[in-house]
């Protein structure tokens, strides 16, 4: 990848003011990410893993270092990034048309065209025939799918995702995994997305940032070098299995 | 009725609350009737075998020709509308300062330091105390009603207007922050529907305090109004019309309580919870 990275994170530090000197949540992170790259970020709970993501987001500021996007300094929240929550975090008053329709709103974007934009992100996370579904209405996984086509409906330069499947069942979650997959092959985004499955990282990364526990440093920088494009099977190969292997290993 | 329409449009959107909000809006109507019907019953039977004078307690048939006689000579509707002139405006005026000052208390907690110690020391004065100081300074006309009315819904309002707005998540706060939303699109988008709930709640007490504050500064002083009409009543142990009057005023209050019900439907139709009965909001 000869190309500028989108993201340039440096020397990133965060410390939370706490009684006694304050809790160090991450502690001099750096690594790019380039154009269309897939990474994800690895890591036991409590490593800071949400803490770097909001800062990639602009809705935190570090303590120490900066992160520079697209070539300029990163310090509040940007319209071409889009942000996908651990919970589906969607408006319980709208449907799942005006919920994918929100983020062309706040760009006051006319009527028409963002619910022609947010329609076809229905086709793509495939919930046709849900379009007038209250949130209440919709399983874990489906209002997943509506907060991911919501994060990209705007279509943004940078997707990111903070555990996105975090809170769903097992099944679900892998099917989900694939789902999201596929989304990415059709759209192809440069991706950060946190999770603590190995197998979930190894199917969609192109690199897998291991955190430490706090305060979090990044103890592997590590590639997937497994062929793309990848779907289910691969998840049943020799290599596959190594590299879970050695992700287990630097976890600890 | 507005209610009966919106539980048949749901039909269309959603078939979990159907059943729900049919089936148990109906009978609420029939009790109520039926538990009205019984009620005059009784109110009938006590006073004619206690066979009590007119003035301490009236028949239903006295209350009835007191009625038709201050609908014909117009002193009933007169007097209602002043009343609601009051009660209108009062709201108005009340739910608009609440909402605006209860905004900003949810916002900065040096206001809400600032300012709560007067809130709650203005709500444990009893409003039948401020309202002669009231009356004194803005005279015995309608204008002074309206403060003493606006001052019994303001606590309410605001309360749940803080509580609502404090309500919504910070998950959402922080999604309409990354998406870059400009302040009126986070209220407008995200605060107002969010606290809408439990605002409406507050405006729903609001609605029914209002009419007890109009009332009060009727008492304390004026010459028309339905609180005039009381006092008139009472001065002239004339109770069949101390009985329309009162009768009218939960009518007013009833109805505004049904408003704000039915707003609720409508806007909150998206909550899960179906609240069928108007009782079932207390
Ligand atoms: N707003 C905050 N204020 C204080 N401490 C925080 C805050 N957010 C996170 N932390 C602390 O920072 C550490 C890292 O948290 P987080 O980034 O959420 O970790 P992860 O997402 O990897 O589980 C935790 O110890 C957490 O308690
Ligand atoms: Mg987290």
């Amino acid at each position: 990848m000869q190309e500028e990275p989108v993201l340039i994170v440096k020397n990133l530090s965060a410390v939370f003011p706490n009684g006694n000197g304050g809790l160090q949540a991450l502690d001099q992170i750096s690594f790019s990410v380039f154009p269309q790259e897939f990474v994800c970020v690895l890591g036991p709970s409590g490593s800071g893993k949400s803490t770097l993501l909001r800062i990639l987001a602009g809705l935190l500021l570090p303590t120490g270092g900066k992160v520079i996007y697209q070539g300029s300094e990163l310090d509040e929240p940007r319209r071409d990034i889009g942000f996908v929550f651990q919970k589906a975090n969607l408006m319980p008053w709208r449907t799942v048309i005006q919920n994918i329709m929100l983020p062309l709103e706040l760009d006051n974007i006319s009527p028409a065209d963002a619910e022609r934009y947010a329609r076809e992100m229905v086709k793509l996370v495939g919930l046709c025939g849900f379009e007038e579904t209250l949130p209440r209405d919709l399983s874990g996984g489906m209002a997943q799918r509506v907060a991911i086509a919501r994060a990209l409906v705007h279509d943004p330069q940078l997707l990111l995702l903070d555990e996105p499947f975090g809170a769903l069942d097992a099944l679900t979650r892998e099917r989900m995994g694939m789902e999201l997959l596929r989304i990415w092959q059709a759209r192809r985004k440069t991706v950060v997305m946190v999770t603590h499955s190995i197998s979930e990282a190894l199917l969609l990364a192109d690199r897998v940032l291991v955190l430490t526990p706090r305060p979090g440093r990044i103890r592997l920088d590590f590639p997937v070098n497994l062929p793309r494009p990848r779907d289910e099977e691969i998840r049943y190969t020799p290599e596959f299995t190594e590299l879970t292997r050695v992700l287990r290993g630097a976890i600890g | 009725m507005g209610v009966m329409k919106f539980s048949m449009k749901q039909i269309d959107q959603n078939n979990i609350l159907i059943n729900r909000a049919v089936n148990s809006y109906r009978p609420a109507i029939f009790l109520a009737i039926i538990s009205l019907t019984i009620a005059a019953f009784l109110w009938w039977l006590i006073s004619r075998l206690g066979n009590f004078p007119s003035f301490i307690l009236p028949s239903p048939m006295d209350v009835w020709h007191r009625f038709v006689l201050s609908i014909t000579d117009g002193s009933l509707l007169r007097n209602s509308l002043v009343t609601l002139q009051e009660i209108v405006l009062g709201l108005t005026l009340g739910v608009s300062v609440a909402t605006i000052l209860g905004y900003f208390l949810a916002k900065s907690h040096t206001f809400e330091k600032i300012i709560s110690p007067y809130i709650v020391a203005s709500q444990s004065v009893p409003i039948v105390a401020i309202a002669p100081i009231l009356i004194i300074w803005f005279g015995p006309g309608i204008f002074s009603k309206i403060l003493i009315c606006s001052l019994t819904v303001f606590f309410p309002v605001l309360v749940n207007t803080v509580v609502g707005l404090r309500s919504v998540p910070e998950e959402l706060q922080d999604l309409m922050r990354s998406l870059k939303s400009t302040r009126w699109q986070t209220i407008s988008k995200l605060e107002i529907p969010g606290a809408l709930p439990v605002f409406l709640g507050g405006l729903r007490v609001g609605a029914t305090l209002s009419v007890i504050g109009a009332v009060v500064g009727e008492f304390v002083g004026s010459d028309k109004g339905l609180g005039f009409l009381i006092n008139l009543g009472r001065g002239q142990y004339d109770t069949a019309l101390v009985f329309v009057s009162v009768f009218t005023l939960i009518l007013i209050a009833m109805s505004l309580y049904g408003i704000v019900v039915i707003l609720e439907k409508r806007l909150l139709s998206w909550q899960q919870s179906s609240k069928d009965t108007i009782l079932e909001h207390q």
